[in-house]
């Protein structure tokens, strides 16, 4: 089975963190990862730097563009994660826009993938009816989960499509806005979270976008199963490097 | 062969959606009502009136002799130089903010490079007295400074764009980015034939009155409807789309596309995407784009700030592809040669970016027979500065 899917089953609200690939040193990728699993984050999203990412606020956008000038490439990110699986045994997942996976070749990044040992991938700016035309048996045929986002805006009817289409969990995105964003939950957050409660899904929700805090953790989690960092983590990576990724975690589940 | 878009939102290869799921209601809602908002006779015909009476159309077709003679064809310019704010640009401005009102939209954002579509979009809004905000790169703010301040005295708020390289690609993203800030009430105006699907197939529609007039015109003039060539400068292809429109699937038209070359094609400083780009996708849509191997979006340059976008609009990537369109490259020297030229033979100064469509003689020879229609697609006052210091005036 998956890793992703033997995941949800835990008994659990799962911690996702996110970091950006050659943020802050081009080689922090694997002891960053490594650091997360030992403090008992449940997985990890491996972002793919990109140059123009239009769905990030400036914190993960200033992340991308310093790992860019790193020199982070696809090629150096799969190199880095070579042997990732001797050490790491939580879900990993690749979440990047499209552009950079349709120059590798779709067919050759989930292989890659598949080889490396990657368990899903969250690429934003891929829709859904694209992803099932043309890539669906691709990502099938690897192993890998595709992750959907959805939105307060996401009308019912997509969302049961959405759903439809996943084999893994949604992507929850708390509120409107890019990453960062958010302030904090409010009435809008808890009339859209039992919303999707009383949809009844199939797959389980990850909470993501403005969480930042236990505060913030606790409250996406309440009807959902889990939550993703990024924009927190990668503020924390800014100002403290590698070091203290334990003391992050704690702050979030104590 | 079709060259307008299909159903799913394609020209050939070309096209689609490839937006995050934040943008997708507001896109979705876009791509079901605007052809159905555009055929509506109440919007027909306050646009037609506005385009009438606000914006100055039709736009002359003047038969420029003294250019003729010197390069021996026949050669027509479309005078979109002489709308309202001195532009194409217009065009869609206009159609786009009835389009907003009529979706119920109450805010407007819109990006800019050169500040000629924040302009028009600014004017637009203050016309329909609607709040505009618009995204510009913090180093074209510099040097666009007469463009800011007409946005600000139109009401319009400029906000820098301060991510990425701080020009047009990155001024789109932050659009973008306002967009899913703004899910419910806002409508972005994009100014090219670039964008997700809708976008280029009704910012095509909204040009499009160039080549419907280009038709009529000629008739006119020359008692045919088709000229033997159509050209353009195109940076994502908003004046070359409405040039070419109505000319797309009639053969006997030649279709030229001038694209700017910098410093030249290969120096490292060109945007001259057809020869540089690969198919990939930028601002919502799969096209020709440059960009490194590894599918990072590279900086594109050009003496003309209205060109110096990094991929071209998808309907463009396709008559490439499709080889229905002849593409050329001008580098700067040859524009502003060209430009130079036309204010000297027929007394008109060009915006630098049509100046590139103007530089085509330097690459192609026509027939003494021929009739050539060339989108003059904007005015030069904007570029004054430019020209002053590249002819040191």
């Amino acid at each position: 089975m998956n890793r992703i899917k033997q995941k949800l089953q835990e008994d659990k609200k799962l911690l996702s963190i996110y970091f950006s690939a050659g943020f802050p040193s081009l080689n922090d990728t694997v002891t960053i990862i490594q650091d997360l699993e030992k403090n008992d984050v449940d997985f990890i999203e491996i972002g793919l730097p990109f140059s123009d990412p239009l769905a990030d606020g400036p914190t993960i956008q200033e992340s991308s563009t310093i790992a860019l000038k790193n020199g982070m490439t696809t090629e150096i990110l799969f190199d880095q994660l070579k042997d990732i699986r001797k050490t790491v045994t939580i879900p990993l997942i690749i979440m990047g826009y499209f552009n950079p996976m349709l120059q590798y070749g779709v067919e050759d990044f989930c292989a890659k993938c598949a080889e490396i040992g990657i368990d899903g991938l969250i690429i934003p700016d891929l829709p859904l009816d694209v992803y099932e035309r043309d890539y669906k048996a691709i990502f099938e045929k690897h192993g890998l989960v595709n992750i959907f986002l959805i939105t307060p805006q996401t009308g019912d009817a997509r969302i049961q499509q959405i759903d439809a289409a996943s084999d893994g969990f949604i992507y929850m995105v708390s509120s409107a806005g890019v990453t960062g964003s958010q302030s904090g939950f409010g009435n809008t957050q808890e009339d859209y979270f039992s919303r999707i409660e009383n949809m009844k899904l199939k797959n389980p929700q990850i909470v993501g976008f403005g969480i930042k805090d236990a505060e913030t953790f606790t409250q996406a989690t309440k009807s959902t199963k889990g939550a993703i960092i990024g924009s927190a983590f990668i503020k924390h990576l800014h100002k403290e490097g590698v070091n203290g990724i334990a003391n992050f975690v704690k702050t979030i589940r104590y | 062969m079709n060259y307008n878009v299909d159903e799913r939102g394609y020209y050939g290869d070309f096209g689609g959606a490839f937006i995050p799921e934040m943008l997708y209601p507001n896109v979705e809602n876009l791509r079901q009502n605007y052809l159905k908002i555009m055929a509506e006779p109440s919007f027909k015909e306050e646009f037609d009136q506005l385009l009438k009476d606000y914006v100055g159309r039709p736009s002359p077709l003047y038969l420029a002799k003294r250019l003729s003679k010197k390069y021996n064809t026949k050669v027509y310019l479309k005078r979109e130089d002489l709308n309202h704010t001195g532009a194409h640009k217009v065009n869609n401005t206009i159609g786009q903010i009835l389009m907003a009102k009529r979706l119920g939209k109450k805010r407007i954002i819109a990006e800019t490079g050169a500040g000629q579509h924040g302009v028009a979009t600014a004017t637009v809004c203050a016309l329909m007295g609607i709040e505009c905000i618009v995204y510009m790169g913090e180093i074209d703010i510099a040097r666009q400074a007469p463009n800011v301040a007409r946005m600000k005295m139109l009401g319009a708020e400029v906000r820098p764009a301060l991510s990425g390289s701080r020009t047009l690609k990155d001024a789109t993203n932050e659009a973008i980015r306002d967009w899913i800030n703004n899910p419910v009430d806002t409508h972005y105006i994009i100014g090219s034939a670039i964008g997700p699907h809708p976008y280029p197939d009704m910012v095509t529609r909204f040009q499009s009155v160039i080549s419907e007039e280009i038709k009529w015109q000629l008739k006119e003039k020359e008692g045919k409807e088709n000229p033997d060539y159509v050209i353009a400068c195109i940076g994502g292809g908003s004046n070359a789309a409405g040039t070419y429109y109505h000319f797309l699937h009639e053969e006997e038209v030649g279709i030229i596309a001038v694209e700017a070359a910098g410093k030249g094609v290969h120096s490292g400083e060109s945007a001259a995407t057809s020869a540089l780009g690969k198919e990939g996708v930028i601002h919502g849509c799969k096209t020709l784009l440059m960009q490194t191997k590894d599918g990072q979006i590279t900086e594109p340059y050009s003496i003309s700030a209205g060109l110096d976008y990094p991929g071209v609009g998808p309907m463009h990537s396709h008559l490439y592809k499709t080889k229905r369109a002849e593409f050329y490259s001008a580098t700067d020297d040859e524009a502003m040669q060209a430009g130079l030229e036309l204010t000297k033979l027929e007394g008109i100064i060009p915006a630098i970016e049509s100046s590139h469509a103007l530089a085509i003689f330097k690459h192609k020879a026509f027939k003494p027979e021929d009739v050539v229609v060339i989108c003059l697609s904007g005015r030069g006052d904007k570029d004054l500065d430019n020209y002053i210091k590249y002819f040191n005036l």
